[in-house]
């Protein structure tokens, strides 16, 4: 229980995937101008890294292990998660109209975004179990979340300060995400895996 | 090499039944899960003026030609921007009655920038008119005037507000489509929707008595009332120490402005 505790935090905090492994960046700046679209996008990407994380480390060690074809996990993980994200906005989109509307068009953006990549690529590459493979997946998912609404909340603030004119808009962001990464090397070392 | 050709075959194997069984899932979910859109809503959409202002009350024009497909107590004449081609367009295409919308214009109604205007204090700090406002009413004398930090052009969806070199906003007459936009972000509320052929209107918007407003600014509507008096058509109606003036009348009955000529202080002008 300890050992899944200790991942949960460490993925959120420690190697926050945005601010110390710096995946997912375009989302990252992207959708980041405001805290509403912010927290829409911090949730898909929870859920669509923990459901694909499982699909593909089903995919993993059930169809590449056994066939000797680990070499392929790249490729086969990118078109796995590619339309599994194609079929969850479907579903949605059909089951759950107002859920859609929330959220539905980051899933599309989502759909071959590196964390949602790098997640599950990281649990087969650390011979995670099932379960190990879902808290690790849903604390990147939440640390993205954090990572993003920290942000968003910044950038809100910082639009109504006078900026230097070559500065404005993403050139302060970049300056702005620089500052949030170096705090959260601060945490570093605090959980060791 | 018959060991690699057969790992090559059974690459091609595996991709192949990954990509098959993906493919059909989704070509299934596709038939199966297909959401149902009227295309009606397309067509509505691309008659909207897409200037995303909102001026409808909807998040934007998608969201407001769905509503008015899909809603039957939505009228078609919301679009302000549009004016009247775009609400009888939506009227045909949807089969609803259109009332008549009255193509309107921003007015400005303060004619003193904050460039020459009597200050109570030195203002520095965020270039924003809300924000300005916010500390003790904003710099400026008259609590009423315009702050001309240029909000309203900042936020106004189709570039139609300048600010001149002294600081007024000066509205665009062919760009503005009377959204309306401008008239709520404006913490003055200097800013008046009227109808487009107004002839007259008020360039203030004091509603101090007399001489508080003289003293705070030299070109302000003192509000003696004597446009009201004066007026033959009984257009004009004294509210708060400011000429309201009823631009419908002006526009139907009156063809020399005895308001604007009687004026002391010159405030009633001409809508140019």
């Amino acid at each position: 229980m300890k050992e899944y505790l200790m991942l949960f935090i460490g993925t959120v905090i420690v190697n926050n995937f945005v601010l110390t492994r710096f995946l997912g960046l375009c989302i990252f700046f992207g959708v980041s101008k405001k805290l509403e679209a912010s927290i829409g996008m911090g949730m898909a990407v929870t859920s669509v890294i923990t459901l694909s994380s499982m699909l593909s480390w089903a995919v993993y060690n059930f169809i590449l292990t056994p066939l000797n074809l680990t070499f392929l996990t790249t490729i086969v993980f990118v078109l796995v998660i590619a339309s599994f994200v194609q079929l969850l906005e479907m579903v949605i989109r059909k089951l759950a109209p107002t859920l859609y509307k929330m959220w539905g068009i980051y899933l599309l953006l989502i759909a071959t975004n590196c964390v949602v990549l790098g997640v599950p690529l990281l649990n087969v590459e650390s011979n995670f179990s099932f379960g190990k493979s879902i808290v690790h997946a849903v604390g990147s998912g939440v640390g993205f979340a954090v990572a993003i609404i920290l942000m968003a909340s910044l950038r809100e603030k910082i639009r109504l300060a006078d900026v230097p004119k070559p500065l404005e808009g993403l050139g302060i962001a970049f300056i702005l995400a620089g500052l949030l990464s170096l705090s959260f090397f601060g945490f570093s070392g605090m959980i060791s895996l | 090499m018959t060991a690699n050709i057969s790992i090559v075959l059974l690459i091609i194997l595996v991709m192949g039944c990954v990509g098959l069984f993906f493919g059909s899932v989704l070509a299934y979910a596709n038939k199966k899960l297909a959401v149902e859109l009227n295309p009606l809503i397309h067509i509505v959409e691309e008659v909207l003026p897409k200037g995303q202002c909102g001026a409808c009350g909807f998040a934007g024009c998608q969201a407001y030609a769905e509503a008015v497909v899909t809603d039957p107590t939505v009228p078609p004449n919301l679009c302000t921007p549009g004016k009247d081609p775009v609400a009888r367009r939506v009227s045909e295409l949807t089969g609803k009655k259109a009332k008549e919308v009255e193509p309107r214009i921003a007015y400005v109604k303060c004619n003193n920038p904050i460039a020459s205007a009597p200050k109570k204090f030195n203002y520095s700090g965020i270039d924003d008119c809300v924000a300005m406002s916010l500390l003790h009413t904003g710099p400026k004398s008259c609590q009423y005037g315009c702050l001309g930090q240029g909000t309203c052009a900042k936020h106004c969806p189709f570039d139609a507000i300048v600010m001149d070199d002294k600081g007024l906003p000066i509205i665009n007459k062919v760009r503005c489509t009377g959204c309306g936009k401008c008239e709520t972000i404006c913490p003055k509320k200097i800013i008046e929707l009227i109808p487009i052929n107004s002839k007259i209107n008020v360039a203030c918007n004091s509603k101090d008595r007399g001489q508080k407003a003289k003293h705070d600014c030299p070109v302000a509507c003192i509000g003696c009332g004597l446009c009201a008096k004066v007026c033959p058509h009984g257009a004009v109606k004294m509210v708060d120490n400011l000429p309201v003036i009823d631009k419908h009348i002006c526009i139907e009955l009156c063809s020399d402005p005895v308001c604007m000529a009687k004026c002391p202080t010159k405030t009633i002008k001409y809508v140019s």
